[in-house]
C-alpha cells in the first residue's frame, strides 16, 4: 500500500482541492470553487451529511480502487479494442488484469467474464440471452418471487414473447423449498434463476444445492450474486452456477459497471442483446470502459483481501446492533432466516410504528425502509409480502445497511436514535395504545379508505 | 509543503471520515419543513376519555394500508371545540396532516370544523400529489371524530327525555 502522499490520487488533491461533489438543487456539479463556499457553510452551520447505514442500495468506493482507477481516467485513455497503437494496448492489459481479477475473486476463468454496464444488465442478457437463444426447444423459466425487479421484469418480458415463468414462492424465512423447486423444473425448463443474497431482507439461498439440482436436471442455473460477491466466498465451480451476475457498485467498485460470468464447460450459449463490433466475445458489444473495469477488478481484488475481515468485522457490528435495538424495545421482528443470511443486511420490522415516519425521524441515518410509502407505488415490499409477513408489519420494516467502513460508533449512534425515536412514535401511536389496553387489533373492522 | 500535505491528509481525512450529526440538523432532508416541525415539535399528541359524553372519537384508515388516525375532540356546552388530540400510525406526512388538524379545529364551532377540506391541509404543509391521501384521511377523521360527538349527543338527550318521562 502506497502511503498517502504518494498516491495519484493526493497528487490530485494537492491540484484541485477535490472535494465530495455535490449537486445544487437544479441537478448540476457545482465547480471546485463553489464547492469549497458550500464546504465552509456547512462546516459553519454544522450541517453534515447523515451516516450512511445504506450499504445495500450502493457503496461508498474504496480508495485503493480510485487509485487504480485514476491513471485510466487522465492518462491512459485509450480504447481496449484499438489494436494498432500503445494506447489501445495498454488498455487491453489493463482490461484483460482487471478480467482476471474478477475471475479469480468467483474461482472462474477469465475468459468466462463479460463486462457490462452493471447487475441489470447482467441480469437482462443472462435471462433474456438464454431463454431466446434455445427457445426452439424449451421455453420454461423457473425464478422466485423474491428476485431483484430487473429479473422479475425480463421475465414478464420473456411471458409477453411467449415462454412460461414460474415464479416460486418462498417459505417465512425467505428460503426456497428444494423439493418445491425440483418439482416446478420439468423438461421444457431452459433456465433457473435464485438470487444468492436478497438485497431488502439479507437472506442467503442454499446455492449449492440449488445448483446440483439443476445440473443433475440439465437445466443452465443463474444466479444474481449482486449483494453476494465480495462479501461471501463465492466459488463456481463447486457450487455449479452455469451464470452470475456481478454489481461493481455493490463491493465497493464504481457505478456503471458489472460482469456477467457464463460458463465455457459445459459451454452456455446466449444472444447478445446489445448488436454492435462483436466485443466481449461477441455477447456484448461496446467499447469496454477501460477506467471503470480496473476500478471493477480492483475491487475484487481488494474484496478478496479483506473479505475474511470484513465478515468478521460486520457479524460483529450487526450483532451489536440488533442486541441492542432488541434488547430495549419490545415487538421488533427480524425479517427472514436469522442464521441463513448475510449479516451485513438488517432488515427489522418494529410494531405499531410506520417505517417512513422512522425513517423521518431518524434524519440523521442514512436508511431505507420497505413501507409503502417509501415507493412510488404506494404498495409495500413484495419481498416481504413474499415472505408472508402481515401488511401492517411489512409498512413498518427498516433495512440496516452495515458495510466495510462502519464503524461501531455509528451503529451505537442508530441503535439509541433508534430506540429513542420508536419509542416517542409508539408514544403517538394508536395502535400501541390500544394494544396497552389489551385490544386485539385483528379483531378491530377498520375503515377502508 | 508540509501544510500543503497536511492540509490533503486533513482532507482525504474529513473525505472518508465518519462524521457526527447533531440532532437539530436539517439540511439535504427531502421533508417539507413544515412536516418535520409536526413531528419535531408535536403538539397535541395524546388521549381523552372516551366514555365522556363531550368526547368525540373518529378512528379512520387500516393498518394494513399504513395508516390509521385517531383523532378527539372534546366540545362545552357551547358548542366550540375546547381540546383536540390526535395519535396517529402513519408517514410523516400523515402525522403533521393529523397534528395540523387538531391544531385547525381548536376553537372551532362543531360546524365551522366539519367546513375544514383536505385540500386546506395539503397545500399548508406543501403535500406532494402523491402524499394527497393523508390530507384526506386527516379530513376524514376530522369528521369521523365531530359524528361521533353528535351521536353521543343525541344519546344524551334521549335519555334526559327518558328520564323526564
Amino acid at each position: 500500500m502506497l502511503s498517502p502522499s504518494r498516491t495519484v490520487s493526493s497528487r490530485l488533491l494537492r491540484s484541485c482541492s477535490w472535494l465530495p461533489l455535490r449537486l445544487s438543487s437544479e441537478g448540476k456539479a457545482i465547480g471546485s470553487l463553489q464547492k469549497d463556499l458550500i464546504k465552509k457553510h456547512e462546516l459553519a452551520k454544522d450541517e453534515l451529511r447523515p451516516l450512511y447505514m445504506d450499504f445495500q442500495a450502493t457503496t461508498p468506493m474504496d480508495p485503493r480502487v480510485l487509485d487504480a482507477m485514476l491513471p485510466y481516467l487522465m492518462n491512459y485513455y485509450g480504447n481496449p479494442h484499438s489494436r494498432t497503437h500503445a494506447y489501445g494496448w495498454e488498455s487491453e492489459t489493463a482490461m484483460e488484469n482487471a478480467r482476471k481479477q474478477v475471475a479469480d475473486l468467483v474461482a472462474a476463468d477469465p475468459r468466462e467474464i463479460i463486462f457490462t454496464s452493471g447487475a441489470t444488465e447482467s441480469n437482462n442478457l443472462a435471462l433474456k440471452g438464454v431463454a431466446r437463444f434455445y427457445k426452439s426447444r424449451k421455453r420454461h423459466i423457473v425464478t422466485t418471487q423474491t428476485e431483484h425487479k430487473c429479473v422479475l421484469d425480463s421475465c414478464r418480458v420473456l411471458e409477453a414473447e411467449g415462454f412460461n415463468v414460474t415464479y416460486l414462492p418462498v417459505q417465512k424465512n425467505g428460503l426456497l423449498d428444494l423439493e418445491l423447486l425440483e418439482a416446478s423444473i420439468c423438461p421444457d425448463t431452459s433456465l433457473v434463476s435464485v438470487m444468492t443474497v436478497n438485497n431488502e431482507i439479507g437472506v442467503k439461498q442454499p446455492i449449492e444445492e440449488i445448483g446440483t439440482i439443476c445440473r443433475s436436471k440439465g437445466v443452465f442455473f443463474h444466479t444474481d450474486a449482486a449483494q453476494a460477491v465480495g462479501k461471501i466466498p463465492i466459488n463456481v465451480s463447486n457450487w455449479k452456477i452455469d451464470l452470475m451476475s456481478i454489481s461493481g457498485h455493490k463491493l465497493y467498485g464504481p457505478k456503471g459497471v458489472g460482469a456477467l460470468y457464463v460458463r465455457r464447460r459445459p459451454r452456455v450459449r446466449l444472444e447478445q442483446l446489445q448488436s454492435g463490433g462483436g466485443q466481449e466475445r461477441g455477447l456484448r458489444s461496446g467499447t469496454v470502459p477501460t477506467p471503470l473495469v480496473v476500478g471493477l477488478g480492483a475491487a475484487c481484488s481488494v474484496a478478496q483481501q479483506e473479505m475474511e475481515y470484513d465478515h468478521c468485522r460486520v457479524s460483529m457490528l450487526a450483532k451489536r446492533l440488533v442486541q441492542k435495538i432488541m434488547s430495549e424495545v419490545p415487538d421488533v421482528i427480524m425479517n427472514g432466516d436469522p442464521e441463513q443470511r448475510y449479516p451485513g443486511c438488517i432488515n427489522l420490522s418494529f410494531a405499531y410504528v410506520e417505517g417512513e415516519s422512522l425513517l423521518m425521524a431518524l434524519k440523521d441515518v442514512a436508511l431505507s425502509s420497505g413501507s409503502a410509502c417509501t415507493s412510488a407505488s404506494l404498495e409495500p415490499s413484495y419481498v416481504l409480502r413474499a415472505i408472508g409477513t402481515d401488511e401492517d408489519l411489512a409498512h413498518s420494516s427498516i433495512r440496516f445497511g452495515i458495510g466495510r467502513f462502519t464503524t461501531e460508533e455509528e451503529v451505537d449512534y442508530t441503535a439509541e436514535k433508534c430506540i429513542q425515536q420508536v419509542r416517542k412514535l409508539r408514544e403517538m401511536s394508536p395502535l400501541w395504545e390500544m394494544v396497552q389496553e389489551g385490544i386485539d387489533l385483528k379483531s378491530i373492522k377498520w375503515t377502508q379508505h | 509543503m508540509a501544510t500543503v500535505s497536511l492540509r490533503n491528509s486533513a482532507t482525504s481525512l474529513l473525505l472518508f471520515s465518519r462524521r457526527f450529526f447533531r440532532p437539530e440538523l436539517n439540511v439535504l432532508c427531502s421533508y417539507h419543513e413544515k412536516v418535520v416541525d409536526h413531528y419535531e415539535n408535536p403538539r397535541n399528541v395524546g388521549s381523552l376519555d372516551k366514555r365522556s359524553k363531550n368526547v368525540g372519537t373518529g378512528l379512520v384508515g387500516a393498518p394494513a394500508c399504513g395508516d390509521v388516525m385517531k383523532l378527539q375532540v372534546q366540545v362545552d356546552e357551547n358548542g366550540k371545540i375546547v381540546v383536540a388530540k390526535f395519535k396517529t400510525f402513519g408517514c410523516g406526512s400523515a402525522i403533521a396532516s393529523s397534528s395540523l388538524a387538531t391544531e385547525w379545529v381548536k376553537g372551532k364551532s362543531v360546524d365551522e370544523a366539519l367546513k375544514i377540506k383536505n385540500s386546506d391541509i395539503a397545500k399548508e404543509l406543501c403535500l406532494p400529489p402523491v402524499k394527497l391521501h393523508c390530507s384526506m384521511l386527516a379530513e376524514d377523521a376530522i369528521k369521523a371524530a365531530l359524528s361521533d360527538y353528535r351521536l353521543k349527543q343525541e344519546d344524551k338527550k334521549e335519555e334526559r327525555v327518558k328520564a323526564t318521562n
